[in-house]
Order: C-alpha cells, then sequence, then structure tokens
C-alpha cells in the first residue's frame, strides 16, 4: 500500500472518531461518556508505559509518580487563586503555587514536562541498575512521590488533596491527546530511533556493539514515557475534579500495566484495543463488588472483589497467552483489507 | 598508509579473578590485511576481541587504534572510532526484520533525530529514503537483498552469519573483528566464505581481524597470524610458518589431534 493511501486513510479514521464522539456528546448518559474519556487517558497511560516496557525493555513500575506529578502541576495552574485560598485549609500555599494560573493546554503540557524532567532525573541513576532492581526501584520512586505529597501540604494540601479543579477535560481533550500521544509514539518507533530502542530489548550487548549508546537511549525512552505518563495524569485530575495521595497508589501503575500486558508487550494497536476492553471490563466489573441479588437470596458486595478477579485475569494471560493479545504484531490496514476480503471469499 | 600498523596492543593482560584468561598480548595487525587469532578451545580468543571492543576493560596493558588510544572505552565510543564485530554465537536483534537490523548499525552516523521525524521535516524524509537504500545496498552485497523483509529470527543459519556481518559494516568500520565467521560451515559454504571475506575486504576498504577453528579458512585467507594457548602467544607469523611450528602442533595435538589444512 502507498504511503499516500495509507495517510488518507488514517485521515478517515480520525474523521470518523470526531463523528463519533460528536454523536455520543449529543445522545450518551453521562456514565458512558466518562467511560469513553476513560479509555482515552487510559490508551495514553499504556502507550507511554508499552514504550518504555514493551519497547525498550525496561521494566518500570512507576507510572502512578509520573500521573502524580502530572496530575498537580495541572491542578495547581487550572483552579483559580480564590479556589487555592478556599482549599489550603491545613497550611496556606506557596505564594507561587497561590498565583499560578494557566490555560488547560499549558497546564496539560507543564504537567507533561515536569514529569518528564523528573523522569530524566531519577532515570539518571536508576536507568544503570539491571531489570529487577529497575522494577522495586521505580516503584519505590511512585510510593516517594505519593509521601512526598502527603507531607508537603503548601503545595499539595496534604493529604486532603484538591477538590473542585475545574472539569476542562472533555471528550475532545482527552482523544485529541490521545491521539497526540498515539502519533508522537508511532513516529518516534518507525524512525531509526525506534528500531535502535528495540534493538536494546533484543540484544543489549549486541546494540553495544553497534555503537548504541544504551544509556542514552533508555533515558529517552524513560523520559518520553515519563511527559505522556504526566499529561494522562493532568487529563485525569481534571476529568475526575478531585485528586489526594491515596488515588495514586501502586493499583493505578497495576492497572496500566495490565493493558499494556494485555494488548501485547511491544504492540501499540494491541495496547489501544486492550485499552478500550479493560476500561469497560473494569467499569462494569463494578458489578460484582454491589450487593447481588440470586434467587431471593441477597449476596453481599465484595469491596475490592474487581480487582482479584482482574489479578487472576492477568495471571491468566501470562500462563496462556503470554504475548498478548497482538504480540509484537501490529494491525495495519493492509492486514484489515485483507481480513476482509478473506472473510467476502 | 597501506602497510602501518593499524591495531596495536601491548602487552594486554586480562584476569578473571585467579584465572588469567589472556597474558601479555601483543598484537600488531597491519591496514589492509586480513589477519587470524587461532588457538584450542578457551584460549582467550574471544576475551582478545571483547577487550578490544570495549566489553572487557584489560586488567593491564594498552590498546590503540588508528593512533588513537581506545583501551577501557565503553563499546560505543570504540564503535564510533572504526571497530565493528560479530560475535561467536550470533546476536541479532530476532524481533526485527533484516533490514531493520542493518538500519540500527546506520544510526551512529544519522543526522537527523526523531524529533524530525515526528515534524515530517524534509531533511528528515531525505536521510530516512537515503539511508533504507543504503541498508538495501548494504544487503545486496552479502546477498540478502531478497529477505529484506524478512524478521532476522526466521533466517537459516548461514544467513543469519552473513546479516551480522551485514550489520556490522554498516556502521562504516575500517577495522572488523569477525569471530569463528565459518563454524557450523560445510566445505563448500567455508570456500565461498572465504572468497566473500576477501571481497568485503577489498570493497569496504577493511582490515579483518579474524578468529577460526576451521584451518582450511585461516591457511587460506589469513596474511598474519597469532596463535593463543591458555592466553599465552605461543607463535605469531605468516601461515606457512605457523603450519610447521612444533609449539602450535603440539598445543593442537594436546586438544584435538593436529592441524587439518
Ligand atoms: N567474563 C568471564 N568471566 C570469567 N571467566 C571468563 C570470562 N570470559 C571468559 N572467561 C574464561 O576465559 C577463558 C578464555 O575464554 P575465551 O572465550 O576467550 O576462549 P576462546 O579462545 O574464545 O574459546 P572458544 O574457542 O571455545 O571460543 C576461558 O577459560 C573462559 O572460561
Ligand atoms: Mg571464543
Amino acid at each position: 500500500m502507498r504511503r499516500g493511501q495509507t495517510v488518507i486513510l488514517n485521515l478517515v479514521a480520525v474523521a470518523a472518531l470526531g463523528g463519533f464522539l460528536w454523536l455520543a456528546e449529543g445522545n450518551f448518559d453521562g456514565y458512558k461518556i466518562q467511560i469513553l474519556n476513560l479509555i482515552a487517558i487510559n490508551i495514553i497511560l499504556a502507550l507511554s508505559l508499552n514504550l518504555i516496557y514493551g519497547f525498550t525493555g525496561l521494566f518500570s513500575l512507576g507510572h502512578a509518580g509520573f500521573m502524580a506529578i502530572g496530575a498537580y502541576i495541572c491542578s495547581i495552574l487550572i483552579m483559580t487563586p480564590d479556589q487555592k485560598d478556599m482549599l489550603f485549609l491545613l497550611e496556606p500555599a506557596y505564594d507561587w503555587v497561590q498565583n499560578a494560573q494557566a490555560p488547560f493546554l499549558v497546564a496539560v503540557l507543564a504537567g507533561g514536562l515536569v514529569a518528564a524532567a523528573i523522569g530524566a532525573l531519577v532515570g539518571f541513576p536508576l536507568l544503570r541498575l539491571g531489570d529487577d532492581y529497575l522494577g522495586i526501584a521505580t516503584l519505590g520512586f511512585a510510593e516517594i512521590i505519593r509521601v512526598l505529597a502527603n507531607n508537603f501540604p503548601r503545595l499539595t494540601n496534604g493529604a486532603l488533596g484538591f477538590k473542585g479543579i475545574p472539569d476542562y477535560a472533555n471528550l475532545w481533550w482527552n482523544f485529541g491527546w490521545c491521539l497526540v500521544t498515539l502519533y508522537v509514539i508511532v513516529r518516534l518507533l518507525k524512525s531509526n530511533t525506534g528500531n535502535v530502542l528495540k534493538a536494546i530489548r533484543d540484544d543489549e550487548a549486541a546494540a553495544r556493539a553497534m555503537g548504541v549508546n544504551v544509556f542514552r537511549y533508555k533515558l529517552l525512552s524513560f523520559t518520553v514515557g515519563a511527559f505522556f505518563a504526566g499529561v494522562g495524569g493532568a487529563l485525569l485530575a481534571s476529568l475526575l475534579t478531585t485528586i489526594d495521595p491515596k488515588m495514586f497508589l501502586f493499583t493505578l501503575t497495576f492497572n496500566i500495566l495490565m493493558i499494556v500486558v494485555a494488548g501485547g508487550l511491544g504492540s501499540l494497536s494491541g495496547t489501544v484495543m486492550a485499552g478500550i476492553g479493560i476500561t469497560v471490563l473494569l467499569e462494569w466489573l463494578r458489578v460484582v463488588e454491589n450487593p447481588v441479588d440470586i434467587f431471593g437470596y441477597e449476596l453481599p458486595g465484595v469491596p475490592g472483589m474487581r480487582m482479584v478477579v482482574f489479578s487472576l485475569a492477568l495471571i491468566m494471560i501470562i500462563l496462556f497467552r503470554r504475548e498478548g493479545l497482538m504480540g509484537m504484531r501490529e494491525l495495519h490496514w493492509q492486514s484489515l483489507f485483507k481480513v476482509f476480503s478473506r472473510g467476502r471469499a | 598508509m597501506a602497510g602501518d600498523v593499524i591495531l596495536a596492543t601491548s602487552d594486554v593482560t586480562m584476569r578473571f579473578g585467579g584465572l588469567a584468561a589472556v597474558t601479555d598480548l601483543s598484537l600488531a595487525v597491519r591496514r589492509g590485511t586480513i589477519a587470524g587469532l587461532i588457538g584450542p578451545n578457551g584460549a582467550g580468543k574471544t576475551t582478545c576481541f571483547n577487550m578490544i571492543t570495549g566489553f572487557y576493560k584489560p586488567t593491564m596493558g594498552t590498546i590503540v587504534f588508528d593512533g588513537q588510544e581506545v583501551t577501557g572505552l565503553p563499546p560505543h565510543k570504540v564503535c564510533k572510532a572504526g571497530i565493528a564485530r560479530t560475535f561467536q554465537n550470533i546476536r541479532l536483534f530476532g524481533n526485527e526484520t533484516v533490514l531493520e537490523n542493518v538500519m540500527i548499525g546506520r544510526h551512529l552516523r544519522q543526522k537527523t533525530s526523531w524529533i524530525d521525524a515526528v515534524l515530517f521535516t524534509p531533511g528528515y524524509l531525505r536521510e530516512d529514503k537515503a539511508m533504507r537504500a543504503h541498508c538495501l545496498e548494504l544487503l545486496a552485497a552479502v546477498g540478502l537483498a531478497d529477505l529484506a523483509d524478512e524478521q532476522a529470527s526466521s533466517l537459516a543459519y548461514g544467513a543469519q552469519r552473513r546479516l551480522e556481518i551485514a550489520r556490522a559494516l554498516a556502521t562504516e568500520p575500517s577495522f572488523l573483528l569477525l569471530d569463528e565467521p565459518a563454524a557450523g560451515m560445510n566445505p563448500q559454504e567455508s570456500e565461498d566464505l572465504m572468497g566473500f571475506v576477501r571481497t568485503i575486504r577489498q570493497d569496504f576498504d577493511l582490515t579483518i581481524l579474524l578468529i577460526e577453528h576451521d584451518m582450511k579458512v585461516v591457511m587460506g585467507i589469513c596474511e598474519h597470524i597469532w596463535v593463543l594457548d591458555y592466553g599465552v602467544t605461543i607463535a605469531e607469523g605468516a601461515p606457512e610458518a605457523i603450519r610447521r611450528d612444533p609449539k602450535v602442533i603440539l598445543a593442537y595435538l594436546g586438544e584435538e589431534g593436529g592441524l587439518h589444512a
């Protein structure tokens, strides 16, 4: 297939998405729209984790930390000074926190950039560690961010967190950022830099022999991933309108990790599909946490039950379909057409 | 400048704990030649390659490449200086295509970055196109042009060896290290390999140092040979002299029953 055709098909797909969102905005109830929004944000987060883990082979569990950074920075920038005056009850905010303000686009970008800067900073020592240590160290990093959020009330309002964050993150913002994330990561991975990242994943020693400054490229991947994790966190804060340190527990990273593994480590299209599927399932499974009525017997709901179901599902994937939905393959227009023409024949 | 020394190691020693894998190695490889490094199993040959390419930092001694000291430089800097290598146990990027494997070798010589790729700058598009064309040419030179879009791990053994060489050539080396390029090949394939090594030396203006157990290959293409035994250099010279050297014959007799050439 020629490049021109692919570009046209991509544009058609984007237009179709736009049409769908427009229809959804007019016809769906608030609950369904919320799920659509969560889908977009979860895809952003999972794409960025797949870049780090699936394509570069860096087992990082720090996503919740980067999300927290993006969420707090963005919230501080979009709340009005009056709002912050009322909010910071424990201790008054720092002056610059109190007065900082920016439009939503700038606030989300700032959230991403600060997350990226901190990602680069912690990546500097951590990315020299071996694989297993990196997982533990990044997990520790995310926990440190959470503890800091609890203990710097003049910046984060401590355990109380923020309430009443302006709800700018509508379908258009979320899916717009989702497309930007997808575009940037696709272009990055299609460039020779993408080949180098995959080379590091496949055989680090051979990559070094080919002149690859492995540390530099790991840092690049980690930083770009942190940026989009920060963006995702920023959007999530504005979508939910409340944040506090408890929100950024390890379970948040775990949800994202599950999407990446289910979709396929090293497959962007797999991540998109799993992002849709798992977000819907996570919402749908809330049912199991509510009391259910079977043949007149009242079964009590078990809080946290859906995480149990999901952990089991993840174990199943790892046991029976290690490569996830797509493995390292991608869905192309070409492969789609092939499926359809085969279906017709 | 043909004939001057391109790679010189002086009294290079590598110890692993109590084990002296290589002792006082002094190579002087002349520019434009094909040289050989031989010796029984475990003699320390691969360890020499690992020291030259920066994977191991020698316990003692210095390595000078093209007038520049490279002792202890990290592998990527050694590669940039112009030394490329293949591995004894082939190490391709298995999940990538044949073409992508070669392109990874080009990244050192690239001027545009991934940001240009995101922005679709004309400079990026031009360079990317030229790079693909160049890599396809390299694949053609090793006879793999038809397999450019195959996954590297799906190639047959001999093709994987050639891809590893194409990938090394993509870094534009002036010095190429081949670790047992004929391993696992039948006599006909080994014969072809000898012609192939001579051709790339000519076409890419290379100096080549190779490790090889197949004496027919070693004696057939090497102009100068160093022999290691237990890490010690026991002989050095032209193939004819090496073949008759009693110390060499003894070392090989102890190991695998003499030199078959
Ligand atoms: N990283 C290492 N740590 C400890 N010992 C090592 C290491 N690398 C090599 N050795 C030891 O050094 C010695 C030389 O090994 P080397 O691989 O260089 O031999 P070789 O001549 O390439 O053998 P072969 O013909 O079997 O490939 C061996 O005894 C080996 O066990
Ligand atoms: Mg060896």
